[in-house]
């Protein structure tokens, strides 16, 4: 390379610097103020940590077989010990492993509800918030309706009529949780629509569509994000809760919630067979909360000096 | 104000119909067969087929819907299949103890709440707000089931400190029936045995069940405080010579809460949600329990009008939140809607 | 020479932010003596708010934090004052009002409500003689409105905020501020906000409650014309420091700072006929990083290499006039 060429090469890099000194601000800003909040950072280890049970965890499980419905009766309900960390159940299964197994099942679930949830209710709330109009308000006023209801009771009364079981639970669940996403982005998408510099877009002859890429949904990112993640832990609670009640995934299906709704009937004495899954959907539900709680104090701009 | 009331009634009534439409049009076009599942499994088709007669299942949907409705406004919410009897009869037997149970965890749940964001938002960054927000971050991830039974275990089983569910011993007679409250009405009738009783029963069900609403609205009450005492008036209070008290709980209080009662609103309907399991746990009998039991059977009748009562009752509430917002805020009293 | 009411000395101020330590004050010395009336002039972001909001301890520490100085008050250093002891000075002793009247009023609460409480407030922390009841606050609230000249004060008290106008709401203001009959009144940019109109009817109307209470003023704002219609005296502050003091005539007549006569220069005069106004060209100096020398030597027309050495110290002239500049002596010789 020539010395011309390094010399090019280092101006080039220099403007590039130039150019985005204020977004790498932005992100060392972001990065340091969440990086200083201790409980957020505490959820990002949690968060992490369940992502990579989720992942990995099923493959070094020691007793892979009992996630499936294995059955040791000689075994049975022993308390934790060296073979088994979190005791066994009423067949003699490993609580561990079905613990373990959970974590990817919850994760698989919990994905699924957030990511559907949000497929719907994003697009409606851009074409509610930007759009108006008719359209928009038979479709604010079709989320009133939804969101008069608990989300958990419209869960409980979509699995009811298409029967118990673990994949119309995460229907019902998917089916309950959009609303939430449509008030969100509707509103967002109604400020940001009248904005000035919409306007100067419009102006210069943006798109529609240019206009819901390039200035609506990058100013919604933040809320849907902070929501997405509150959501993954408040999906994860809906799940394990149709599961407990028996409507959800039915044993034995290693699912927390219907682990819990089986163990329940061994309490007292035998308590670590509902004490670890219920411990578990605490811990992971927290993370997810500790970090949607980090990302909206850093995201937001009212909290922030 | 009245105008106002009225026309927030109006839409009301609009939801409802519309969330009587929706959950009628799920539970009919699902693909359970509650005729199937209400006839045994043993049953013929030709049973089935009576069944599904007798019922009005075989008739095109949106007549079903008008016979439905035609019902629900002679207030005919159809007929339970599981228990076999008029689904009214069984909402009027279950509703109080529902009532009951979620108007004392949220009464319980502000109590705690508000103090705790305002001591958090004052003592800011001290032991003790952390303490308390750790109290509190924590308590939004506890899932109330769990909760319930952890409580179960600890205070009922270990402990034996407090009953292990129910709303009465079995051998106490419910007081009088007034408001269907227990604790209402033996207060009424002066009966005090049963009203310790009662609460002696309520107290673990209503802590599970209020300890996420709990922890959230302590949770945004502490930072709307916080973000009030950054606020203009609270420096010019503190010029005045105001005291640091009347400054907290007064002058900045006031205004946190009107973020803090939307929260309030929110997390009641989690709550109505909630009673569902809780009610599963403690076998508090209401209709949270009652329309496990249907969702179960696949008997849906009984969950589309528990929906619709739940529904009505969240939106009772926020209504209520409306109201108790325009006395707190002048800015918004008979301005605008 | 009369007694000074209130005395700031050597007071230095961080901020800590995300940055870095900004240093917001640096060696500010200020009096104002019994009777008179202070304006402090410079442009935004020089310290002059800060400068007079920790006198009540407004600033929240952290981020603030006082380096070194005092600010005395009747020979008492406000800087270490008990809560209790500054209980008995905000609002009795001390007032002050600030800049935006509609945010400065708490939204839910009646005007009425909030005169009521800080005369109760009062009452209690000066804490002699017998309480008085909330029937006579009222009528020591509506007396307070109607000196403020507020149009219909008794039937204002039942009204909220949100329903007053700008003016309305400075008179409201006013009226809490005085209502405690304070000897020294700190005015925190009190016109900013308001419509050219009404700034001068609350200029005139903070002038006569001056003179009708015998109060000593300190009165923060940019605007140079202000100063020199209702000031004795003057402070002159640029990047956190006090440039230069005296008497009005003596700073706006023979100006002996750079930055004091740049700040003249690019004001309009209905006597000079100039086309074009003259500015200062330059910015004020990153105060996370603050230079060494006078903070002004990058921006100054007349700056030498001492300047960016050596930190100018007050220069006292003529008359008790002060200037923080090398070349005080000459400057002021020449602006004759």
């Amino acid at each position: 390379m020539t010395q011309e060429n390094i010399i090019m090469a280092e101006e080039r890099q220099a403007t590039w610097r130039e150019r985005h000194q204020s977004t790498i601000r932005q992100l060392r800003l972001y990065a340091h103020t969440y990086s200083r909040n201790a409980s957020a950072m505490l959820g990002l280890a949690i968060v992490a940590l369940f992502f990579f049970v989720a992942l990995f965890g099923p493959l070094f499980v020691p007793y892979p077989e009992d996630a499936t419905g294995a059955i040791h009766l000689d075994n049975k309900l022993q308390p934790p010990s060296w073979e088994h960390w979190f005791g066994t159940d009423e067949v003699g299964a490993d609580v561990f492993t079905r613990v373990i197994v959970g974590a990817r099942v919850t994760l698989h679930i919990s994905l699924f509800v957030t990511v559907v949830a949000m497929l719907i209710g994003v697009p409606l709330g851009i074409a509610a918030g930007y759009h108006g109009g008719r359209i928009g308000q038979v479709i604010m006023r079709l989320t009133d309706v939804f969101l008069s209801v608990p989300a958990l009771i419209l869960a409980i009364a979509i699995v009811g009529s298409m029967g118990p079981g673990v994949q119309n639970a995460i229907i019902a669940l998917a089916l309950a949780w959009w609303p939430g996403y449509v008030r969100l982005v509707q509103s967002k998408a109604l400020s940001i629509r009248s904005a000035i510099y919409v306007d100067a877009a419009r102006t210069m002859g943006a798109s529609n569509f240019r206009i819901i890429f390039v200035h609506i949904l990058p100013n919604c990112a933040s809320p849907i994000i902070v929501k997405a993640s509150m959501d993954m832990g408040m999906s994860i609670l809906g799940i394990a809760s149709l599961g407990f009640l028996g409507l959800g995934a039915q044993p034995p299906y290693p699912e927390w919630g219907a682990m819990i709704s089986t163990g329940r009937n061994y309490l007292p004495d035998w308590w670590w067979y509902s004490f670890f899954p219920g411990i578990s959907i605490f811990i992971t539900v927290l993370g997810f909360n500790l970090v949607g709680d980090g990302l909206r104090d850093v995201l937001d701009p009212r909290g922030r000096k | 104000m009245l105008l106002f009331t009225a026309k927030k009634f109006l839409i009301m009534v609009g939801t409802l119909f519309a969330l009587l439409a929706i959950t009628f049009t799920i539970s009919h076009v699902a693909p359970g067969d509650p005729a199937a599942l209400a006839a045994g499994p043993d049953a013929t088709e030709e049973m089935i087929q009576q069944i599904r007669e007798e019922f009005g299942l075989d008739k095109p949907l949106p007549v079903q819907f008008l016979i439905y409705v035609g019902g629900v406004l002679q207030g005919d919410f159809g007929t339970s299949i599981h228990t076999g009897r008029e689904v009214v009869s069984d909402l009027a037997r279950f509703f109080p103890a529902t009532l009951e149970l979620v108007l004392f965890s949220i009464l319980f749940a502000i109590a705690i709440a508000v103090p705790i964001g305002v001591i958090s938002a004052v003592r800011q960054n001290t032991i003790t707000d952390h303490t308390l927000r750790l109290f509190s971050v924590a308590g939004v991830g506890l899932p109330m089931f769990w909760l319930g039974l952890m409580l179960q275990l600890f205070f009922a089983l270990k402990l034996g400190w407090f009953p292990l569910g129910g709303r009465l011993g079995l051998l106490t007679d419910p007081p009088t029936t007034i408001t269907g409250l227990y604790i209402i009405d033996s207060l009424l009738t002066l009966n005090f045995t049963t009203l310790l009783e009662s609460l002696h029963h309520i107290v673990l069900p209503a802590v599970a069940l209020c300890f996420p609403a709990l922890a959230s609205i302590a949770r945004v009450n502490r930072a709307e405080m916080l973000e009030v005492l950054s606020q203009d008036y609270i420096v010019n209070a503190k010029a005045q010579g105001l005291s640091k008290f009347r400054i907290v709980a007064i002058y900045a209080l006031r205004n946190a809460m009107l973020p803090t009662m939307a929260m309030i609103g929110l997390r009641f309907g989690w709550m109505l949600g909630g009673t569902v399991l809780v009610e599963s746990v403690f076998n508090w009998p209401g209709v949270g329990l009652y329309a496990v039991e249907a969702a179960v059977a696949s008997d849906f009748e009984p969950i589309v009008a528990v929906t619709v009562l739940l529904g009505f009752m969240f939106m009772l509430a926020n209504l209520a939140i409306d109201i108790v917002y325009g006395i707190l805020d002048p800015r918004v009293r008979g301005a605008n809607i | 020479m009369s007694q000074p009411i209130i005395e700031i000395r050597n007071y230095s101020l961080n901020f800590w932010t995300f940055d870095g330590v900004y240093h917001a004050l640096d060696d500010v010395n200020l009096t104002v003596e019994k009777g008179q009336s202070l304006g402090i002039v410079g442009e935004t972001g020089c310290g002059k708010s800060v400068t007079v909001r920790n006198i009540l301890g407004l600033l929240p520490s952290p981020p603030a934090e006082v380096v070194s100085g005092e600010i005395l008050y009747d020979g008492k250093d406000l800087l270490k004052a008990l809560p209790a002891e500054m209980h008995r000075i905000r609002g009795i002793e001390i007032a002050m009002i600030f800049q935006d009247p509609m945010t400065y009023l708490n939204p839910v609460f009646t005007v009425g409500r909030q005169l009521v409480d800080v005369v109760l407030a009062h009452n209690r922390a000066r804490g002699q003689g017998e309480k008085i009841s909330r029937k006579d606050a009222e009528t020591r609230a509506i007396e307070m409105l109607n000196k403020v000249r507020l149009p219909n004060a008794e039937k204002q008290m039942s009204n909220y905020p949100h329903q007053l106008s700008g003016g309305m709401r400075q008179r409201v203001l006013i009226a809490m501020a005085l209502i405690g009959r304070p000897k020294l009144l700190i005015a925190d940019e009190p016109t900013t906000a308001l419509d050219v109109t009404i700034q001068a009817q609350i200029l005139e109307l903070i002038a006569e409650l001056v003179e009708e209470l015998n109060l000593s003023v300190m009165m923060i704002t940019h605007d140079l014309g202000v100063v020199a219609k209702s000031c004795d005296r003057v402070a002159v502050m640029y990047a956190g420091k006090v440039v230069e003091t005296g008497t009005v005539a003596q700073v706006f007549d023979h100006p002996a700072h750079p930055y004091t006569q740049g700040l003249l220069r690019s004001i309009p005069h209905p006597e000079k006929n100039v086309s074009v106004l003259e500015g200062i060209p330059g910015f004020l100096p990153n105060l996370l990083d603050p230079p060494a020398g006078c903070r002004f030597a990058e921006r100054c027309p007349r700056a030498l290499d001492i300047c960016r050495k050596v930190t100018p110290v007050g220069n006292p002239l003529a008359g008790g006039h002060v200037a923080s500049c090398h070349l005080a002596e000459e400057l002021e010789a020449a602006s004759a």
